[in-house]
């Protein structure tokens, strides 16, 4: 099956004061149609870099990356434009775009409702815990009907049960989206979980140290974290990482 | 407990005109140095029809001046922001006028502009225009970069980006600029009033204060707090319609 995600050799060198700091190193990795795939690495191996290069944000110093179309990224923080109600936010694809807002507009409530949201289409970010707001941002990157999600630690500012409730949740949506995911975290169990692929990043400079399969049943829930796979690929990670 | 604390300052303000009035009548000072707020009172009744020809002058030149403020102040923060080489020349220079008093370039106003409408809107625009330039000059730079690195995955163009982001998030620090120049608007007008000009409650202070009518050079101050709480009321009733996120329940 072609690849919905090609990088190959792609590093990263900033220039600062006539010093060069090189943030990534040849780094390859690929995503598949319907793959879920994670990348993990230390604080400072360059997994936000990695993904602003995917998302165009920034531009690579070497390398290539080749894609199907245009990725929709979330980044870490939700992102979510405070001025604008939820389904405001759920709309701003369609602005940028040009699109007419009314082509989405049934959609968005259509999903709203489908994941118990709609209680929130009228509100603004503000007024959201903390884990709505993580799901209408990732509400939002799904709605831009591209194949392909970048995820930016999407969970990191959550409290560790809204995290878990968060995941089994974007699961639940990857599934009923059929979206290929590119996430970045840091969480070892989490890459577990969610992904099928796992890729580990050493730090200084970021580059990729290994490729692991997770060989774990769909649908997922976090009992299957308990089993010997899991716990001897959880083992695995952690030396590769620590 | 916030009731108290919203009916404090009206509290404080009437106890301060009792006070002023029991000290004035009692003689611990001259009525002619420093009028009761009852003579007060009388005189911006009995004078009302001139005073509501001075302050709708005032009250004119302060707010064309103030909105031609805006439009420049705003104006000149996009433009700022646009073209960073601008900025890096301008933005200096525009720090550097503020250094020069306003009261010294009104005579030259004058002379070059005449006794008019226009020289008095151009000094409410110099006092007023600053505050707002450098607020949303600023804001427009201060954007969280998470909110635009997402803009920029979904191949938004930088016009976009102000668009979309850049200028609904600079709307809070245009309206605390706004606040700090409606504040000045009323005075730059009487300042430009004070050096020349026919109608206006600057021309009525000067013509009081010569007169020794001191009655009266309260009652126009009077209208000057009066007017100036009014605009800010209406500034403040603006940024609720403007940005009704921020009080949306928590």
């Amino acid at each position: 099956m072609p690849s919905i995600l090609t990088v190959r050799n792609v590093g990263k060198t900033y220039k600062a004061n006539g010093n060069e700091t090189s943030a990534l190193s040849n780094v390859n990795l690929e995503v598949r149609p319907g793959e879920f795939v994670s990348v993990i690495g230390p604080n400072g191996s360059g997994k936000s870099t990695l993904l602003k290069i995917i998302a165009d944000i920034i531009q690579t110093s070497s390398g290539t990356v080749a894609m199907a179309g245009v990725p929709a990224y979330m980044p870490q923080d939700h992102a979510l434009l405070q001025w604008r109600t939820v389904e405001e936010n759920l709309l701003l694809p369609c602005d940028v775009k040009g699109i007419p807002r009314e082509h989405m507009r049934g959609k968005i409530r259509g999903l709203l409702s489908e994941f118990g949201l709609e209680k929130y289409a009228d509100q603004y970010p503000a007024s959201l815990s903390g884990g709505t707001r993580q799901k209408i941002a990732l509400l939002r990157a799904v709605l831009q009907d591209n194949a392909l999600l970048l995820l930016d630690e999407p969970f990191a500012p959550l409290d560790a049960i809204t995290r878990l409730e968060t995941q089994t949740w974007l699961l639940s949506l990857v599934e009923k989206t059929h979206s290929s995911v590119l996430l970045i975290t840091h969480d070892i169990r989490e890459a577990i979980y969610l992904s099928d692929t796992i890729y580990v990043l050493s730090s200084g400079p970021g580059t990729i140290r290994e490729r692991l399969s997770v060989h774990l049943p769909r649908p997922r829930n976090h009992g299957h974290l308990q089993t010997r796979d899991a716990l001897e690929l959880e083992k695995k990670l952690f030396s590769l990482l620590v | 407990m916030t009731h108290l604390r919203k009916l404090s300052s009206p509290f404080l303000l009437l106890a301060f005109l009792a006070l002023w009035e029991t000290y004035s009548r009692m003689g611990g000072i001259s009525k002619t140095v420093l009028p009761p707020p009852s003579d007060i009172f009388y005189a911006l009744f009995v004078y009302r029809d001139t005073l509501l020809v001075h302050t709708i002058q005032t009250v004119e030149e302060a707010v064309i001046g103030l909105f031609l403020a805006i439009v420049l102040g705003v104006g000149v923060a996009i433009t700022l922001f646009l073209f960073p080489r601008i900025r890096d020349a301008v933005y200096p220079l525009l720090v550097l006028s503020q250094t020069i008093p306003v009261i010294a370039l009104a005579p030259l106003l004058l002379i070059w502009f005449g006794f008019d409408l226009f020289p008095k809107v151009i000094i409410v625009v110099l006092y007023c225009f600053f505050p707002i330039a450098i607020a949303v000059s600023d804001a427009l730079k201060a954007v969280d970069q998470n909110t635009v690195d997402l803009l920029k995955s979904m191949r938004a163009s930088e016009w976009q980006i102000l668009r979309f982001v850049r200028l609904p998030a600079s709307l809070t620090a245009f309206f605390s600029g706004l606040r700090i120049s409606t504040t000045y608007a009323i005075g730059g007008a009487i300042v430009g009033e004070y050096v020349g000009a026919y109608k206006g409650l600057g021309v009525f202070m000067q013509t009081s204060a010569n007169s020794h009518a001191i009655v009266l050079v309260f009652a126009a101050l009077a209208i000057v707090v009066f007017v100036s709480l009014l605009l800010l009321r209406l500034v403040t009733i603006a940024e609720r319609l403007s940005t009704p996120w921020r009080y949306a329940e928590k």
